[in-house]
């Protein structure tokens, strides 16, 4: 007698993603879905995917998607939760679309408490436009606009996010995670729930970045990307909990 | 009715409300900060929804979520923060959706003045935001029609799944007169099934996009939105013309500036000179048959354009005279706004140069 152990999530589109071999956007992808699908949201959830590699999550994610412009998509998001607080409404968006462009409409959606959930991935490079240096790219780390590596006399240090965010009132929970392996995957899924339990309970704004892979930008073997997110990005960016409003600190 | 006195930015936002609008989001700007400051009491009033957002930019982001989920949204601001939403007005444009953006024109370029200013007549009517887009662009000239045309381009924009800009200048926001309140008799909309509000009983998606990464489905787009905007250049041409039958003269001129015109077309008509004002209310579609008609009158002469800027709608008036007549221009610009003698001694001026 056959029994299934595993398959597709009611919540993805049974449909084949543009993705790379190794690129981590197709495992988050599947988190929020099993999320939401867990959560019973799938009917009533809104994402807003701006422009970036993930601008055409709405074509995998099986909820309603909004596309929106290069950083804005804190502000979309901001349009459909005021004016429907009953929906869950979450953002999927990249570095450079969060900690470059979209710099404003993150910080002050964050302020104000927004209560939708940013599902910040951060691969610290520009995947869409072919691997430019990002915010969050490390520090000597080569990319087509830092060929040489990345300088910080002349660069600057790269942004940590969730702890920048974490400063303002407005943010209730924030986590860092990544999907490197099967025990940081289940944390990270962990870490996605929260994000939606709260704010169906309405706390404030709920924030989870993910330490996401770029093999094809990296220069990497999709399981040589994988080991880089472990060995060297998570020392620059330390996984775990940035803030938590439900707990005193 | 009863009339009542109103400031035109404060009437603006009560017009909005009237219309059914449920989300306001705006910056402080100069000359429209009563908009906002009206909106932040009364939309909450009214079980809408009010944010002063961090930018214009933010702000018609905030406008584009709240329409991609159905809701009658607006935003307003004058020329430097229009400059800003260019960017989510295109998207508007190319995701389809509804949306009402009013521009309190000053006197630019760059930071300029907060006077008046009808330099953004380019800006509106040719190059809303990057692509092959267009905007329906509705001018008014009063407090009365600026309260009116809300209504109307509330309408529009549900009909036509596309944005539309109230264009003032600043003068219309700051002036107060009375003005009555129209019920209105509520227009026939199509029903907003491409919302994004959560999944279809049958589980299909709503997805608001304006990417097409295929260039040949992106071609088929652009020219289903050329079709659309063939149709509203057919049926929503507006315009009113003053006395412009067997005149000598016809001064084209929209705002405030048509207001100014009369003014003068009156003053004139004591000379015995027959001067009419053909004023466009629509900027886009522009109303080039009905202006052709008249300038195409044996009694006319020269077809005057007057505007607040270094001229701009004056191209659109020789689109339409099409050189059957001189089409000479006056403009005053950078927050100056033309008096009526001025304008009479250009008509002077034009009458000496035919008879010579």
């Amino acid at each position: 007698m056959s029994q299934i152990v595993y398959q597709r999530s009611p919540g993805l589109k049974d449909v084949e993603t543009h993705y790379c071999p190794g690129c981590h956007h197709g495992i988050v992808h599947k988190l929020i879905a099993e999320v939401l699908t867990e959560m019973d949201l799938l009917d009533t959830a809104v994402g807003v995917c701006p422009v970036g590699c993930s601008v055409l999550a709405g074509n995998y994610i099986n909820c309603d998607f909004i596309e929106a412009a290069h950083g804005r998509a804190p502000a979309v998001a901001t349009g459909v939760k005021r004016t429907h607080p009953e929906l869950p409404v979450f953002t999927y968006q990249g570095d450079g679309d969060l900690a470059s462009i979209g710099t404003a409409e993150i910080v002050h959606a964050t302020m104000r408490g927004e209560k939708f959930t940013t599902i910040f991935i951060n691969n610290a490079i520009y995947g869409m436009t072919g691997g430019q240096m990002a915010p969050t790219t490390l520090e000597g780390q080569k990319s087509t606009t830092s060929q040489s590596g990345r300088d910080r006399k002349i660069h600057g240090l790269p942004v940590r996010m969730a702890e920048m965010l974490a400063t303002l009132d407005g943010m209730a929970y924030a986590e860092r995670v990544c999907v490197a392996d099967i025990p940081s995957l289940n944390k990270a899924k962990r870490a996605i729930k929260k994000a939606f339990t709260l704010q169906q309970k309405g706390i404030g704004f709920t924030f989870i970045e993910v330490l996401s892979t770029c093999p094809t930008n990296w220069g990497m073997s999709p399981v040589e990307a994988g080991r880089w997110v472990q060995s060297t990005m998570s020392q620059y960016y330390p996984l775990g909990v940035v803030k938590d409003a439900e707990v005193p600190a | 009715m009863q009339k009542e006195l109103w400031k035109g930015n404060e009437a603006i936002a009560e017009a909005a409300v009237r219309a059914g609008c449920r989300a306001y989001f705006g910056y402080p700007i100069t000359p429209q900060n009563e908009i906002p400051e009206y909106m932040s009491v009364r939309m909450p009033e009214a079980g809408g929804v009010f944010v002063q957002a961090e930018s214009e930019i933010a702000a018609i982001n905030m406008v584009y979520g709240a329409a991609a989920a159905g809701v009658r949204a607006m935003t307003s601001s004058s020329s430097p923060g229009i400059s800003l939403k260019q960017e989510g007005i295109s998207y508007l444009i190319g995701a389809e959706l509804p949306a009402v953006i009013v521009n309190m024109m000053r006197g630019g370029p760059g930071l300029g003045t907060i006077q008046a200013g009808q330099a953004d007549y380019f800006q509106a009517t040719r190059s809303p935001g990057h692509g092959d887009g267009r905007m329906i662009v509705l001018a008014p000239s009063g407090i009365q029609e600026a309260a009116d045309l809300v209504a109307e381009a509330f309408d529009l924009a549900d009909i036509y799944r596309n944005p539309v800009m109230i264009l003032a200048d600043g003068m219309i926001g700051q002036m107060m007169e009375p003005i009555v309140w129209h019920e209105r008799k509520p227009a026939e909309l199509p029903p907003k099934d491409w919302a994004a509000l959560g999944r279809e009983g049958d589980g299909r998606t709503h997805f608001v996009t304006s990417l097409r990464l295929q260039s040949a489905e992106n071609e088929v787009f652009n020219q289903q939105l050329m079709g659309k905007y063939q149709q509203i250049a057919r049926d929503e041409v507006r315009w009113e013309a003053i006395d412009c039958q067997d005149a000598q003269i016809i001064i084209v001129a929209y705002g405030t500036t048509a207001r100014i015109c009369q003014s003068a077309a009156r003053k004139l008509k004591q000379e015995g000179i027959r001067v009419g004002v053909f004023r466009p209310i629509g900027l886009w579609p522009y109303p080039y048959e009905a202006l052709r008609k008249l300038a195409e009158q044996d009694t006319v002469r020269s077809v005057l354009t007057v505007e607040m800027s270094l001229g701009q709608m004056v191209e659109d008036v020789r689109l339409a005279v099409c050189g059957v007549k001189p089409t000479p221009f006056y403009g005053r610009t950078g927050g100056m706004i033309p008096e009526t003698e001025q304008v009479a001694d250009q008509v002077h001026q034009i009458l000496r140069e035919v008879k010579a």
